[in-house]
Order: structure tokens, then sequence, then C-alpha cells
């Protein structure tokens, strides 16, 4: 039970933090533009496909740097001609963009890699057991995600809060006029923030290509969970997201590597059902075949309970 | 320094400015005084390019009609709004910090000698912005502005709301900005202070200048002060 627990909990932080590092990228350019950007996980994706095909070339430790760069390259360009050009027209224009730019790329990934999963693989130097407990193993990949993602999350947080930059990013959002005024460039601190934004989202396609296999649906199923994230973290909310990144994570693992299914429960409460009776699939589903909707149910508890999300504002 | 010539701006389909023409010298303190809505305010955001120019603007011989504010701001001309917009989470240090161009403070200003003239701004350098009382954060915001070296500041109804003594302090402070060669434009509604430090003034009406002279004919102009100044 314990082994259960605590490989449960690992295994949830490495996908709480992976799931961090976009759902960073997306809240910070939300409060920049005001609007979701759709194409975010597409980002993560291009990420994952360009490391794949640079790897095959250089190895995995060249597509680990240079991916990211691409990415967030890509990202720039992006803002720059395309989403500062449709801003004038306003945010449904923008949303519209953001959504366009998502079927461009899925379309283009399959146009040029194909339909089918890649063979993207771990790198031979990660492939051993980190350490073995209860006969259990934590491969040492895992452990080198994990590494980067808290990196890249105290990174984060050092360099918005206390570095010069960061305040100067920090003020912008909420006034860009003023900050403009003092003599700082805004287009050019939000066209880096949205650089910086996708070439995070582009690592965490890197490292979870091998794992959370590389194909062209990715950005979809991904997607959408880290649209919940920064809707239950409260939009435009840093530490919201991070904490939401970090209880689904968990919710998550937790329900996967639980065996309770509804019978137990329902017995618990001396309650049983024959096999016969019509609603049978309902009464014998366990935690694991929920879990991929538990996401879903928490976002909607959060919008009954706490419309604005965990930490955010109500809007003015 | 500064020259404005036939500078119009509109508001949608109202035509707000209607021919500004003025000037400020090097060292010079020039107030722009005038009554509610006559559209001094819009006359410094169309100078810092927040409202959209017409017309010509020189700032120490370069046109900067037609400019990004951060353009105008390097050119060396600052600007404090009306509405004191400080950035209300960030501390009293961090707003400073955000008023420097480069990463560390150069020329006529630093924080410390920020802080060592308005003590109650360095007792409560790591504070938020936002917890400063009204006179704290008019300090702050032209401290903020200072920081970044300007040649000229633009400063919007500073005296507004602010009790006797500390309107007391700020025309020192003008007085002391004004020594180390920094051009001022004070935009004020009040005469007193302006009456007090001004070199030149100018009075607006209805989106043109309709009066230039010194504090010493204003005051003999009765006229004026009747028809374009609440007195
Ligand atoms: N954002 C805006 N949109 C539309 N009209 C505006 C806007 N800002 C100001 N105005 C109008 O422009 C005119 C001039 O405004 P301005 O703020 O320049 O006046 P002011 O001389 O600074 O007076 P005060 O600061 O005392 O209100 C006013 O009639 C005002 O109603
Ligand atoms: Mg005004």
């Amino acid at each position: 039970m314990l082994e259960v627990f605590i490989f449960a909990t690992l295994n949830g932080l490495v996908t709480g933090f992976l799931l961090f590092m976009l759902a960073s990228g997306l809240t910070l350019i939300f409060s920049m533009m005001g609007v979701l950007n759709f194409a975010h996980a597409s980002f993560y994706m291009l990420g994952a496909y360009f490391a794949y095909s640079l790897s095959l070339y250089f190895g995995f430790w060249t597509g680990l740097i240079f991916a990211p760069l691409i990415v967030g390259t890509l990202g720039a360009l992006v803002e720059r001609y395309g989403l500062r050009k449709v801003h004038a027209s306003g945010h449904v224009a923008e949303l519209v963009f953001t959504f366009g730019l998502a079927f461009l790329i899925e379309e283009s990934i399959q146009f040029f890699w194909g339909r089918d999963t890649k063979n993207y693989q771990t790198p031979d130097l990660l492939d051993f057991p980190l350490f073995t407990l209860f006969g259990q193993e934590f491969s040492a990949y895992r452990g080198f995600m994990m590494a980067i993602s808290i990196g890249i999350f105290i990174a984060l947080y050092y360099v918005l809060t206390k570095s010069r930059v960061g305040i100067i990013i920090q003020a912008a959002i909420t006034h860009p006029q003023t900050v403009s005024n003092l003599g700082h460039n805004v287009p050019l601190i939000f066209m880096g923030v949205f650089g910086v934004g996708t070439a995070l989202a582009g690592l965490a396609g890197v490292i979870a290509g091998p794992v959370l296999t590389t194909f062209p649906g990715m950005a979809t199923v991904l997607g959408s969970i880290v649209f919940v994230i920064v809707i239950i973290g409260g939009l435009g909310s840093l530490a919201g997201a991070f904490i939401a990144s970090l209880l689904i994570g968990l919710l998550q693992s937790y329900a996967i590597a639980s065996d309770v299914g509804m019978p137990d429960l329902l017995s618990l409460l001396g309650i049983s059902f024959d096999r016969g009776h019509p609603l049978n699939d309902l009464w014998t589903m366990n935690l694991p075949q929920i879990a991929p909707v538990l996401p879903y149910l928490l976002l909607v508890l959060v919008l009954i309970f706490r419309p604005t999300g965990l930490l955010g504002k109500r809007e003015e | 320094m500064l020259k404005v010539s036939d500078l119009h701006a509109f508001y949608g389909k109202s035509h707000i400015l209607q021919g500004v023409n003025f000037n400020v010298a090097e060292g010079e303190i020039v107030s722009l005084l005038g009554r509610n809505g006559v559209g001094r305010s819009t006359t410094v955001k169309t100078i810092m390019g927040e409202v959209e120019p017409h017309g010509s603007i020189q700032f120490k011989g370069n046109e900067i009609a037609g400019k990004k504010s951060f353009e105008i701001a390097h050119l060396g001309l600052g600007y404090v709004p009306e509405n004191r917009d400080i950035f209300p989470t960030l501390t009293v240090r961090q707003n400073l910090t955000l008023g420097m161009k480069t990463n560390t403070p150069q020329g006529r200003w630093n924080i410390d000698e920020m802080f060592s003239m308005f003590p109650n701004l360095a007792e409560r350098a790591d504070v938020q912005g936002g917890a400063l009382s009204g006179g704290e954060q008019q300090m702050l915001c032209m401290c903020r502005t200072l920081m970044g070296d300007p040649d000229m500041i633009m400063i919007d109804e500073p005296t507004e709301g602010l009790a006797p003594k500390i309107v007391e302090q700020l025309a020192n402070l003008l007085q002391e900005i004004a020594n180390r060669g920094v051009s001022i434009l004070l935009v004020e509604q009040k005469l007193s202070i302006a009456l007090k430090i001004s070199n030149r003034l100018y009075v607006m009406g209805h989106g043109k200048i309709v009066y230039e002279g010194t504090p010493e004919s204003l005051l003999q102009a009765d006229d004026v002060k009747a028809e374009w100044l609440e007195v």
C-alpha cells in the first residue's frame, strides 16, 4: 500500500510539474493578451516532433537544447507578425487566429511527419532505474523530467519576482502605457514573453514526447487539460496555475494507482447489484477508468463553487 | 528644449486640441493653467504619444510627433501622469527600479538620494506601493520618473488632493529638480504653487492657449483670471 502511494505521488509530481511548464506560459500569455492562446499546446507538440527529428541525426541531447529554441523563435515570430497585427481587430479575432494556428500546426505535422506514432525514445544514458523501492523501479528518465521541470519552475520564479526584467514584465501586464512612458519597449517585452512561453511548451514536449508518445493528437490530449488547469487555478494567476497543475497531476496519478471501484464503495454501504442489472457498467466502474475525466469533474466543481478559480480575481 | 506648434488632437470625433502653441526653454519651469476639461492633460498625453498628435512637437531638436512613448522617454522626456499611476502590487523600491531605463542608475539621481529627500518613502521601501497615502504615491511617482534621468519632465496636477504641507514639500522638490538643469512643464489648476515657482505661465481655454505671461503679469491680468481661471 505504502509503495503504491509513494510511486503514485512521484508520478503525480512528474506530471504536475510538466503540466505547469505549459500552464505557466499559457497564463503569462493570457495576462498579456487577455485571450487564451488555443495554439499553446501545439507548440508543445512541435517541441516533441522537432526533438524527435533532431534526435535521429544528432541524438537526444541536441534535440533537448535546440528544439525549444526553434519553437520559441517560431512563437516570437507568430506574436510579432501574426497576433500583434490581429490584436487591432479585437479579442474575437485573436481567438480565431489562435484556433486557426492550432489547426495549421496539427495539419503541418501530419503533412511532414505523417499520422503514425513516432518512435521517439528516451536516451540510453538515462535508461536505468534511478532507485528501487519495495521491488519497484523509478526510472532515471522520470527523475530527469522532474529535475528539468523543477529547475524551470525555480528559474521562472526567480526571474519573475526577483529580477528587473521580471518586475518590468509584471508591471507591463497591468500598466502597459505607464511602463512605456518610463522608456520600456512594451511590444518587445510581450514578444519576448510569448517566445519564452512557447519555448517552455516546446521543452515540455521534448521531455514528455518519449514518455507520453509522440503522435499528432498529443496537443489535443494535453491541451485540454492545461486549459482546465488555468481555469481551475484562476485565469491569469501563476500561483493558481501552479497549485492546479500539481493538484491535477497528483489526482490523476492517485486515481490510476488506486484499485478502488464502485462495487467496493457500494458494498461498504451494504448495497449490491446482480450482474444482470441494466446499469451494471456504471456500478462496476473503477477509479482508474474515471481518471481521464477527473480534471473536468474538478473543473465543474470549481466553476460551481468558485467561478473565478482558486486564486483568480473577480472581473472588474 | 520643447516646442509645440499647431498641435491638434482628437478623441473619436471630438476635436480636443485645436492648435496649441507653446515652448519650454532649458532649465525653465513653465506652468500650463486652465479650468477643468480644457485639454491640459490631453496636451501632455499627446506630447508623450499616448494620444495621436497632429502638428509638430520638437524636443531637443528632434521631431517626436508620431514616435512611440518609450522612444520619447528614451530621448529624455519624463511624464508624471495625473492619476499617480504607481504599480500597486510592487514595492516602493521596485517602483523606483522600474523608472530606470538601464540596469544601473546613472545621471542626476539615485535611489539613496531619493530616500534621503523623502524619509517617508525610505521607511516604506519594501512596502507595496498601493499601501502608501496619496501624497506618498505622488512623491513615488515623481521619483520614479526622475530615476530615468530625464532632461525635462511634464507633471500633471501633482498637488491635487494634497495637504498644504506636502504641497510645500513638492514645490521645494520641483525647485531642486530645476536647479539640476531639468526643465519642468507643470500642469496645474491651483494658481498659488504655479505663481510661486514658475518662470513663465500659459493659460489654456477650450483646446487653445489663450494667455502667455509671467507670474507678475498674470497677477495683474484680472480679465484673464476671471474668464479662464477659477480664482
Ligand atoms: N479618453 C477620453 N475619451 C473621450 N474624451 C475624453 C477622454 N479624455 C478626456 N476627454 C475629454 O477631453 C476634454 C479635455 O480633457 P483633459 O483631460 O485634457 O482636460 P484637463 O484640462 O486635463 O482637465 P481636468 O484634468 O481637470 O479634467 C474633456 O472635455 C474630456 O471630457
Ligand atoms: Mg487633467
